[in-house]
């Protein structure tokens, strides 16, 4: 079962590739949140009440619920222009993002560890390099979230690779973090709505040496 | 007592947020700099207690911890001067003060934690509350500044936490759950070495975002330039204090196995190229506040191949962090006096200061000797003992570009420097006059480093012995 998610979310990756329009986005987001539950609640199936919160609050509530709703809010509400504009066009996308699923199988066999499961490796260094694939393609600040959201995603499947447990505190950390980074990341985009006119990464290249 | 701490601190800083009275604003900010020397004091008298079992005093928290007690009063005192210099509403003071209030308390409790998680945790907060600050402004430059800080930081940090994960792959194979430093560091011998060095790979590159070494070094230098100069003085010192606490502590770990080499090799080379890369900009920057932080750069690149070459450089570099924190600090600060003055941060339009602030601009050449190295200053002893410790470990190879490139770096600087201080420069406005006792506080600053560097006290001494302790295997 956890396979058939974990690729589910590998498509969705390659469905990224090719979406045109942010809303897709943001619905691959909370399509990834649910998946993300789905994984989390097989393997963690025996873990305590108060992890199962946690858990249950990290994925479902905030990744699949909150921040999706939240990225919608602010396309909204700043009049964001509903295609992506990636600089690359998306048949492009599609190769790249193919070839860096192919190569972390490789990356994977080749690793031959025994400690970790190699189906959640590779989704979550795929989505790792993918996101941050994404974030250099793409040109809109908000796209820069959402793909920070994704890489994200890929580090919450890697700790189930790990294998053990993560403590308590940590889950504390990264829940901290994804929610800190997205409404503060939020919050600017609204502020930088106000200083520029159009919210588009190449306005912001005015600081350099 | 860390709790207590923090919840003080925290308290403090979200009053502060909503205080808009002026006089209980002052208040509040004595009484954070009380609570933060009174922790300062209670850690320094119990040394080496865990607290609350993630937290431990020890030497390196200790001297870190006491750098950052020191700074962080003129930082805020500074900043009193700034804010009401420039009439911002109430509600931009309370943000400015409460961040920067947090930004302490997080540096706290990240020099403070035994636990590598939680090491992480208080860095990501600091990135949180030094964004606000950056964005104190609220122009197009530190709109722009804010963006790339809070984005590069949030992805290093993010490989910091992968390098983590990887971690506990290491130790899978010892059934460990604990991340704690001190066991870390007992069963180092047992790690899975390819684990490890993918990790120590992650870890080194996230935390560069804070160092500010060569991988992820621009996040910084933007925020130095756009954030207010007292803000600028802490991130260019304390800030940077706590990226070399996160890969120190690593590094320690790193050094009981047998991929301590291979993981110098890897610190060396990034040293280098950012000792290289602050050379190649300092010729070409007209930004005094740049200029600095890309000197902080080369300063920190310096001390980091101290630290891959082993022997005396590993005391060489704590030194040099100690000293290099004040320098930068207190030149910052008078920075901040400077653009007061010729509300310009272009070298080309700033000129005879000394005709206009006959003390800063003795504090300029002043630290213009003790940035760069020359004999009285403290920071040419650190770096003699560096390059000692090169000579030793027999990198010529890395010694000799090293000291072209310093060479380099003290020409550009001092070609900054003196044009600002000597060279007739063209119209000038009304001139703000500058607090006298804020310049006092930087010539003390100044005044430790002389200090440390020429006659350090023995217990400074052997508290970075202490510090430096772990590595000798």
């Amino acid at each position: 079962m956890t396979k058939i998610l974990l690729i589910v979310f590998i498509i969705s990756l390659l469905y990224f590739a090719i979406a045109n329009r942010l809303m897709t986005y943001v619905k691959i987001l909370a399509l990834q949140g649910i998946i993300l539950f789905g994984v989390a609640f097989i393997e963690l199936i025996e873990l305590n009440v108060v992890n199962l919160i946690l858990i249950l609050l990290e994925t479902i509530i905030i990744k699949a619920i909150t921040i999706p709703l939240f990225m919608r809010y602010i396309i909204n509400k700043n009049n964001i222009t509903r295609e992506a504009e990636p600089f690359l066009p998306n048949s492009m996308s599609l190769i790249i993002v193919t070839l860096i699923i192919v190569v972390t199988f490789i990356i994977s066999n080749a690793v031959n560890s025994f400690h970790i499961h190699k189906i959640y490796f590779v989704s979550a260094l795929s989505a790792l390099f993918c996101g941050l694939y994404f974030i250099i393609s793409r040109r809109k600040i908000i796209t820069h979230v959402i793909c920070y959201v994704i890489i994200e995603n890929g580090v919450f499947i890697l700790s189930f690779a790990v294998g053990n447990e993560m403590p308590f505190l940590v889950n504390l950390g990264v829940l901290l973090d994804v929610f800190v980074s997205v409404f503060l990341l939020g919050i600017f985009i609204n502020k930088v709505g106000d200083v520029t006119s159009d919210i588009d990464v190449s306005q912001l290249s005015n600081l350099k040496d | 007592m860390i709790l207590l701490y923090l919840a003080g601190a925290l308290s403090i800083g979200i009053l502060t947020f909503l205080n808009r009275n002026r006089n209980l604003g002052r208040v509040l900010i004595g009484l954070f700099i009380l609570l933060q020397w009174f922790f300062t004091i209670h850690s320094l008298l119990h040394r080496n207690t865990y607290q609350f079992s993630f937290f431990l005093p020890d030497a390196l928290a200790i001297i870190t911890l006491l750098v950052l007690s020191i700074i962080s009063i003129p930082a805020l005192l500074h900043s009193y001067d700034y804010i009401y210099g420039e009439h911002d509403s109430p509600r931009t003071r309370g943000m400015y003060y409460g961040a920067m209030m947090i930004l302490i308390m997080a540096l706290t409790a990240a020099y403070l934690s035994s636990h590598i998680a939680v090491t992480w945790i208080f860095i990501e907060i600091t990135t949180l509350s030094a964004s606000t600050l950056i964005f104190h402004r609220r122009k197009a430059g530190s709109v722009e500044a804010t963006w790339k800080y809070i984005f590069v930081c949030s992805v290093s940090l993010t490989l910091v936490f992968i390098g983590i994960l990887f971690l506990s792959i290491a130790l899978g194979n010892v059934n460990e759950t604990s991340l704690q430093y001190a066991r870390l560091t007992e069963l180092a011998p047992k790690l899975d070495t390819f684990w490890l060095k993918l990790s120590f790979v992650f870890i080194f590159t996230g935390y560069t975002a804070k160092l500010g070494l060569v991988p992820m070094f621009t996040a910084g230098i933007d925020a130095k330039d756009k954030a207010p100069t007292p803000c600028a003085a802490l991130f260019s010192s304390v800030l940077l204090n706590v990226g070399f606490v996160g890969i120190f502590r690593f590094y320690s770990i790193v050094a009981h196995t047998s991929v301590h080499p291979w993981a110098n090799y890897i610190i060396m080379a990034a040293a280098l190229l950012s000792v290289f890369v602050a050379t190649v900009y300092m010729f070409k920057l007209k930004n005094i506040k740049r200029m600095l932080a890309y000197s902080s750069i080369e300063h920190m690149g310096v001390l980091m191949i101290g630290l891959a070459a082993g022997g005396i450089g590993y005391y060489a570099a704590i030194l040099h962090l100690v000293l290099h924190s004040f320098v930068k600090s207190s030149m910052f600060l008078q920075i901040g006096h400077l653009y007061k003055t010729y509300r310009s941060k272009e070298i080309n339009e700033i000129g005879n200061y000394f005709q206009y602030n006959t003390a800063g601009g003795l504090f300029l050449l002043i630290s213009f000797i003790a940035i760069t190295a020359m004999p009285p200053s403290g920071l040419f002893v650190s770096e003699l003992y560096i390059f000692k410790a090169l000579l030793n470990g027999g990198y010529l190879y890395i010694l000799i570009p090293m000291l072209i490139l310093i060479t380099m770096i003290i020409w550009a600087m001092g070609s900054g420097i003196f044009r600002m201080l000597f060279v007739p420069a063209g119209e000038k406005g009304k001139t703000e006059p500058v607090n006298h006792i804020e310049t006092g506080m930087q010539y003390l600053l100044l005044a430790i480093i002389f200090y440390l560097g020429l006659n350090p006290p023995a217990g400074f001494v052997a508290l970075i012995n202490e510090a430096i302790s772990g590595l000798m295997v």
